[in-house]
């Protein structure tokens, strides 16, 4: 060991001040959380948004949640039919899609379960309500966060493509 | 170190507390009694992490018996995987140790992949093997501030969370969680790495290691953290494999073990090139100076793993509802605090039969009767710190 | 100025300076080191809400605990338990008493200010022993019993300590103590006077360990000890009681720098020689204004360096801290009374 040998404590007074004279210059590493704001990353599970023209009220969510907090209702209705003369349709419509983000564990397996594509995250995160009932989001609240989904990130190199 | 009758050695320090605790009863019948007083520390204390109690039999500031009282913050993990598919098992796991909760799913998952006869994809098997040494880096990095804590120091925490951000920000960029990632499937992985992330793991990294060296001039290199640890706690070798402590706590008693090298998993440690940090004083200083060092090297692993990620798929081909065919399967890990594994027993359905967790913390800490006898009030919290438990590992 | 007033109105001004000199301190030390210096040490900005930069944070805790509720464990020693923070608030104020800000600005001027400071500055340990005996908590009763031991194993080091700067001195009087090292020379040296730092550096340093022991600041802080004891003695206190505690605390701090800056750093003045005065009756009356405030600058170094120690270190153990007292502390500071001893024959 050549150099010479400070005195541990004096080497900690130093980190102390360091920080000090750093976050004099340079600025805090925290954020001011409600004047600025920090933005998660694009993969980030803040809030289920629900599209609900592709819902068909198939239950795999609701089913697959570990602590069953999506509340679902539906039936089914005849739409016109495709065809000029063909037989009318038996579509499934949504009359409750609730989630009650009270419960909610963010584990993300509804999103993945669904097969046709109705359910997706979203990284916003300011939903926070003083009363506990509010939480539970329907399916309007749920089709509102619709906008803030962002586009899936691109993947890192030697990635497969085309795979979801 | 001297052997008693039953054959048990214990160190100078514990035979003492022995005849302390001896002299304190012979006392009870005499007229100058000191009365002991029965200490609770926790289940709501600053210094346990969670809802553990300490009960401890104080002479003064001495310690003539102490135990600890799990269970306060028990979830019934065991029980709840019975009635779980194995993708929503993943997700409950994870709150296990909830500061490195990757790191709880990947021994699960290979139990069920065990079981299954599938082996995850190369590419799958290295981004896993980079997020549990995330993970793990994320866990001791708090630790190493949450001793200062313990110790009186105040600034080191502030700076571990300041810098464990930095690694989860990683997690959460690959996962979507901060905390809980629940990204690993049987199979494979949820997710292949978003464009970028490799750069932003490398530039991490530098900033973990810078954090170690800070942690190491402002707390490690401190003479006052130096004579509050040095030679307090002492587990020797024999004592510590006796009582099953597994993970940094064996190591820093001189065990060499280390089950990322010892063991053949399907996980990339093996392609990276690292060592096991041993050190043979088995004092509170050593364990901490251990954890320490091992994230360096977890720091050191994620930066030659992420360079040499093959390219391919990140999921083996697995039916959409998975079904785990009958059998019995045992898969540990080397995990944040210490050996965790999973025993399995599948009866061919969609979700485990029965689930054994063994996890690290409950054995690390029920070393603490033995070690806590004769020792100062000061000390519990400092070895206690320095075992370095996580409450809901203990309880699950 | 002072001369023309009746004898009742300059005690009220001395009273009213009084608890300016023990609260003023206490606030600004707060806001400066406690919100603002640990934030910064720790990369973060602390307290941002409140007023500009936070400045008013200090003024809403103190609204919030004053909002709440006069609480009493069950078992508590009620009247002890209500009166013990009080009594460590005295303290405080009698220890303001003797310490001189400017060469008519002082509380008290009597011969033996020093003896007085470091007799009255134990007062305190007799509040915390009662908080922590009366509030029927074994973690109280620990962190009593802590600080009654290590308060008084770290006054005597103090008293060693500051006998090196009497025998300089050769008075007890802090007002003379000031007035000499400002009028003395060093080496013959007239132009910095003598604060007794340079010549007692060691006593200084004694001090200084023994004055963050006294505070139970950090590498101290067995008594309070929140990841121990839960706070030790203050652990059942809350409301405006804690904030006694809380406020005796922090004047505490500023008090003894103080007096460490009266002792060492040349106090209220500034080197006579610089203004062509000879002793104190040639100094000119705007010390009075001046002097206050060469003392607050004089006493926030000594604080920063108290808190700095306090915000980097973590701490000892009992029985270290008691070794470290007897073993290390004691020693060295009679070697330095010898060595000024006989210095001071020497010359």
């Amino acid at each position: 060991m050549a150099k010479p040998k400070v005195p541990g404590m004096f080497k900690g007074l130093g980190i102390t001040f360091n920080t000090l004279v750093d976050t004099l210059k340079n600025g805090a590493a925290t954020v001011q959380y409600p004047h600025e704001k920090e933005s998660p990353p694009v993969r980030a599970r803040g809030v289920i948004a629900l599209r609900e023209d592709n819902c068909t009220s198939c239950m795999l969510c609701a089913r697959s949640c570990p602590d069953w907090c999506i509340y679902i209702e539906g039936h089914k209705e005849l739409a016109p039919p495709r065809r000029a003369g063909g037989k009318p349709r038996g579509v499934n419509k949504l009359d409750r899609f609730d989630i009650d983000y009270a419960l909610c564990m963010y584990c993300g397996i509804c999103v993945e379960v669904c097969p046709f594509d109705a359910l997706f995250w979203s990284p916003e995160y300011e939903y926070s309500e003083p009363k506990i009932a509010d939480l539970l989001h329907d399916k309007t609240k749920l089709g509102e966060w619709m906008e803030t989904v962002p586009e899936a990130p691109e993947l890192e190199s030697g990635a497969l493509k085309g795979k979801k | 170190m001297t052997a008693t009758t039953s054959g048990q050695v214990i160190s100078d320090r514990q035979q003492l507390a022995y005849i302390a605790s001896q002299a304190a009863d012979a006392r009870v019948n005499v007229e100058l009694e000191t009365e002991g007083m029965t200490l609770n520390i926790g289940p709501q204390h600053p210094a346990t992490h969670g809802t553990l109690r300490i009960i401890a039999r104080l002479d003064g500031e001495q310690v003539i018996w102490a135990e600890p009282s799990a269970g306060y913050m028990h979830r019934g993990y065991e029980k709840l995987t019975e009635v779980r598919s194995f993708p929503q098992v993943t997700a409950l796991i994870n709150r296990i140790d909830w500061l490195g909760s990757f790191a709880n799913e990947v021994p699960f998952i290979l139990a069920a992949e065990k079981l299954m006869g599938i082996e995850a994809p190369p590419r799958a098997q290295y981004i896993r093997t980079i997020l549990f040494e995330l993970s793990r880096i994320a866990n001791v990095t708090l630790f190493l501030g949450d001793l200062g804590v313990q110790l009186g120091a105040i600034t080191p925490v502030f700076f571990a969370f300041r810098d464990r951000e930095y690694a989860l920000n990683l997690i959460e960029a690959a996962t979507g969680g901060r905390f809980h990632p629940n990204f690993d499937r049987i199979g494979g992985l949820k997710d292949d790495l978003p464009k970028g992330w490799i750069d932003e793991a490398k530039a991490t990294m530098k900033k973990m290691k810078q954090f170690c060296d800070t942690i190491e001039d402002l707390l490690f290199g401190n003479e006052i953290f130096q004579i509050r640890t040095r030679g307090i706690g002492v587990i020797p070798k024999d004592v510590a494999m006796s009582y099953g402590l597994s993970g940094a706590n064996a190591r820093a008693s001189g065990i060499d073990w280390d089950l990322r090298r010892d063991q053949t998993l399907p996980m990339a440690w093996d392609k990276a090139d690292w060592k096991v940090i041993t050190h043979p004083a088995g004092d509170s200083f050593a364990r901490c100076w251990v954890r320490l060092q091992e994230t360096r090297e977890a720091c050191s692993i994620v930066e030659q793993l992420v360079d040499n990620i093959p390219a391919g798929p990140i999921m083996a081909k697995v039916p959409r509802i998975v079904k785990v065919p009958e059998g019995e399967a045992w898969v540990s890990t080397e995990n944040p605090l210490g050996e965790m594994g999973y025993y399995v027993v599948s009866k061919g359905d969609t979700g485990p039969f029965r689930v054994k967790i063994r996890s690290a913390s409950f054995n690390n800490i029920s070393i603490t009767p033995w070690l806590l006898k004769g020792v100062f009030v000061p000390d519990i919290i400092t070895i206690l710190a320095s075992l370095y438990f996580i409450l809901g590992d203990i309880d699950r | 100025m002072l001369a023309t007033l009746p004898y009742w109105g300059v005690s009220l001004i001395r009273i009213l300076g009084g608890i300016v000199a023990v609260l003023l301190p206490a606030g600004s030390i707060v806001y400066i080191f406690l919100f603002k210096m640990m934030s910064f040490m720790q990369s973060r900005l602390g307290p941002m809400e409140a007023g500009p930069y936070g400045s008013m944070q200090l003024f809403a805790e103190v609204g919030k605990w004053l909002q709440k509720e006069d609480l009493a464990p069950d078992g508590a020693d009620k009247r002890l338990f209500k009166m013990a923070p009080l009594i460590v608030l005295a303290s405080t104020f009698l220890l303001v008493a003797v310490v001189p800000f400017g060469p008519d600005a002082w509380f008290t001027n009597f011969e033996a200010g020093v003896f007085y400071a470091l007799a009255v500055s134990s007062v305190s340990v007799l509040g915390i022993l009662m908080a922590g005996w009366s509030s029927a908590n074994k973690y109280s009763l620990m962190g009593g019993l802590r600080a009654a031991g290590q308060l008084i194993a770290y006054e005597l080091p103090m008293v060693l300590a500051v006998i090196g700067v009497v025998i300089q001195a050769g008075t007890m009087n802090l007002q003379q103590i000031v007035v000499k090292q400002n009028n003395d020379k060093i080496f013959g040296l007239h132009f910095l006077g003598n604060p007794y730092i340079l010549t007692q550096f060691v006593g200084f340093i004694v001090f200084m360990i023994a004055v963050q022991a006294e505070l139970t600041q950090t590498p101290f802080d067995m008594p309070i000890a929140e990841s121990e004891l839960v706070s030790g003695y203050m652990t059942e206190y809350s409301g405006f009681r804690f904030l006694i505690f809380f406020i005796g605390e922090f004047a505490t701090a500023g008090v003894f720098a103080l007096i460490a800056s009266a002792l060492f750093l040349g106090g209220w003045g500034v080197p006579f020689s610089w203004f062509g005065w000879h002793n104190i009756g040639d100094v000119a009356n705007w010390m009075n204004v001046v002097g206050p405030l060469i003392m607050f600058v004089k006493m926030m170094i000594v604080v920063f360096l108290i808190m700095w120690v306090r915000f980097s270190f973590p701490r000892f153990r009992e029985d270290q801290l008691q070794r470290f007292a007897w073993k290390v502390l004691i020693p060295i500071a009679l070697a330095n009374i010898m060595l000024t001893a006989i210095l001071k024959v020497a010359f």
